[in-house]
């Protein structure tokens, strides 16, 4: 027979093992009695029931726009002038602070041209729609709600900390890092759009 | 520390809790018998100041709380009905509203003293660090706090600062969802607000006991810079200080008392009247006034993620101010080089906090930029060179010395003159 109290005192390595290990135990139980505290700050489940409006957008006149709440946040749904769109048109895209789309309705890395931005990449959408333009309205800085058609740019003007986007939405003028983001939407009928 | 006395139960109950728990000797030595340096001049009572209004701020708040209701739907009007039907509500909310303008009025001459007399210099460190510590929790239970009564500017805050979580890379949108508890400031931010606004001054009362313990290690410092010596240089701290508080509190109460009876609102903003409106920012939105300095900073880089680090980075660096400041001598009564560049920067911080409340257009984002680059140079640059080159003026032997030399008499030893 091993007496056992020496077989203890002679193999310290057993002690630390089992220290260890009930240190391990302890550690991985913290964490999954932190989770539930971190987790529940998340957004809840009616939060998270994604909401989806509906616009009806045959009054909306050439150069208006419409914001609606979408989210908790504004959606704005706009009919372009023909010299806003032909202004967006003509920029490079070398010459944007933010080269990618920013759609929800595209691949993640769609270049942000006109078309990508504009209602044309939205599902349902006929031809002769690039007129129409729907965005979340919140500056990409600090979260701001820009004001539209100011600017030097023909587009919106943050008047936070003086961002400003083109008629395409599209970051000009930082600190704004980003294009404001064009949310899923599609067409319904002709004229009416389904946003979320 | 040497005390000018140990404490003795007068009576039978004190003697019998004392040998229990052995608190009132805590107290005495403390705040009673704790020899004080003689010299300390009025830019020492803020510290008493301080731990006065974190209890005025802690007894309004607790009892706004019985009457603020945390709902988006509701918030706002329930700050109304604390205004016209609560009884006295209109001074409780004034007193808590202003009692945070003032509490930061205090904090910041508390942490110029401190740069001024070198209080951040060994053995005081840690006392330095948990003062910075005590600083940012204060920023942060401000903040929540304004955003309560819903109005639009508590909306827009809220918005803005959360949104600096956003500039972390990767993570930060994931970030802002947690903090918001939505996809946008909303009733469930409002709620966890409300939540944290109510415990974070607790965690202050806790960090000031630890900053008052290590005060009490070392013990004050003092105008001379000069460490204490000799009983001579001490007084017991009641009733001296414990009078020269009460008088420096008196004063400032009569300014409390001015803004909340007199001007309630001059340090507020009228928009805040105005429900929240996710749809619409106001045209011209500013922190309250004891951030501006720190916006300034924000909005003068024309990054988002540099400009956040720039925020920060702008408290942060005072937790390094022990090591970035290579003299030895505490005081700047005794560097004449620095001294002036002392008061460069509080005109320097100054300044920020003009350009912060002004629109970031044309000159105003000109000058935040020379400010802002002048404001970390003062810390990496100016502070660990002067270090070095200053040739600082002879110290006073001692503390007692300094004070009769200053009132005329001979200096008892050696004497000068
Ligand atoms: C470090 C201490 C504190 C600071 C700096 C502070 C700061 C503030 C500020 C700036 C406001 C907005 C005031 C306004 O514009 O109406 C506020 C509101 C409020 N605070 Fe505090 N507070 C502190 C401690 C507390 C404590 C301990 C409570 C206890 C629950 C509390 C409860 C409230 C409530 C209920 C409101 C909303 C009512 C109102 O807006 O007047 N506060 N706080
Ligand atoms: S939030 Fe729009 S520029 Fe800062």
């Amino acid at each position: 027979m091993v007496d056992i109290h020496d077989a203890d005192h002679a193999d310290p390595s057993r002690r630390d093992f089992l220290y260890i290990a009930t240190g391990a135990v302890g550690a991985v139980g913290a964490a999954l009695v932190a989770w539930p505290l971190i987790d529940q700050m998340n957004p809840d489940a009616a939060a998270l029931a994604l909401a989806t409006v509906e616009v009806d957008i045959s009054s909306i006149a050439v150069g208006q726009s419409v914001v609606v709440k979408w989210r908790g946040k504004p959606v704005v749904v706009r009919q372009r002038t023909p010299e806003e769109i032909e202004g967006v048109k003509k920029v490079a895209l070398g010459d944007l602070i933010d080269p990618i789309a920013r759609n929800d309705n595209l691949p993640a890395d769609a270049p942000a041209t006109d078309e990508n931005r504009s209602a044309m990449s939205a599902s349902g959408a006929a031809k002769g729609k690039e007129a129409w333009f729907v965005m979340v309205q919140i500056c990409t800085h600090l979260g701001c709600v820009p004001l539209g058609q100011q600017g030097d740019f023909d587009g919106w003007f943050c008047p936070c900390h003086g961002s400003q986007y083109d008629a395409a939405g599209r970051v000009r003028h930082g600190p704004a890092p980003e294009n404001m983001v064009i949310p899923v939407y599609s067409f319904e009928t002709d004229t009416k759009i389904k946003i979320g | 520390m040497d005390s000018h006395s140990t404490y003795e139960p007068k009576n039978g109950a004190a003697r019998w809790l004392e040998s229990r728990l052995p608190v009132l000797g805590l107290v005495h030595s403390s705040f009673i018998a704790f020899p004080t340096p003689r010299n300390l001049n009025y830019w020492w009572n803020f510290g008493a100041i301080l731990t006065f209004m974190l209890a005025v701020q802690i007894i309004t708040g607790i009892v706004l709380a019985m009457h603020y209701t945390p709902n988006a739907a509701l918030a706002l009007d329930s700050t109304e009905s604390i205004m016209r039907d609560v009884n006295y509500g209109w001074l409780l909310r004034y007193l808590h509203a202003n009692g945070a303008s003032l509490f930061f009025f205090a904090v910041y001459i508390h942490i110029f003293r401190g740069m001024f007399y070198g209080s951040y210099k060994a053995p005081r460190e840690v006392l330095w660090i948990i003062g910075v510590l005590i600083f940012l929790v204060m920023m942060a239970t401000a903040f929540m706090g304004y955003v309560l009564p819903w109005g639009q500017m508590s909306f827009w805050a809220a918005t803005v600062i959360t949104n600096l979580f956003s500039a972390i890379p990767i993570v930060g949108t994931t970030v802002t969802t947690w903090l918001w508890g939505g996809f946008s400031v909303d009733n469930a931010t409002l709620n966890r607000f409300f939540s944290l606004h109510y415990l974070l001054p607790f965690v202050i009362a806790g960090l000031v006991m630890l900053h008052i313990w290590a005060l009490h290690v070392p013990g004050n410092g003092n105008p001379t810079g000069v460490n204490v010596k000799s009983k001579d240089d001490t007084v017991p701290f009641h009733p001296y200080y414990t009078i020269k508080d009460v008088f420096g509190l008196s004063v400032f109460l009569i300014l409390f008392a001015w803004i909340v009876f007199y001007i309630p609102n001059f340090l507020g903003h009228p928009d805040n009247y105005v429900a929240a409106d996710p749809l619409k920012t106001p045209a011209h939105i500013v922190p309250e006034w004891y951030f501006l300095p720190f916006y300034a900073i924000l909005r003068s880089i024309p990054n988002k993620l540099l400009g956040v680090i720039a925020l920060f980075g702008s408290i942060a660096i005072l937790l390094f101010l022990p090591w970035l400041d290579t003299s030895r001598i505490r005081s700047a009564v005794y560097r004449p080089i620095y001294r002036q560049f002392f008061w460069i920067f509080v005109i320097v911080t100054i300044g920020l906090g003009y350009l912060g409340s002004q629109p970031p257009e044309g000159i105003y984002v000109i000058i935040g930029r020379i400010l802002t680059v002048y404001y970390f140079l003062h810390f990496l640059v100016i502070l660990p060179v002067i270090g070095i080159v200053e040739k600082p003026k002879p110290l006073p032997a001692s503390i007692s010395e300094a004070v009769l030399a200053k009132n005329g008499h001979a200096p008892a030893v050696a004497g000068a003159k």
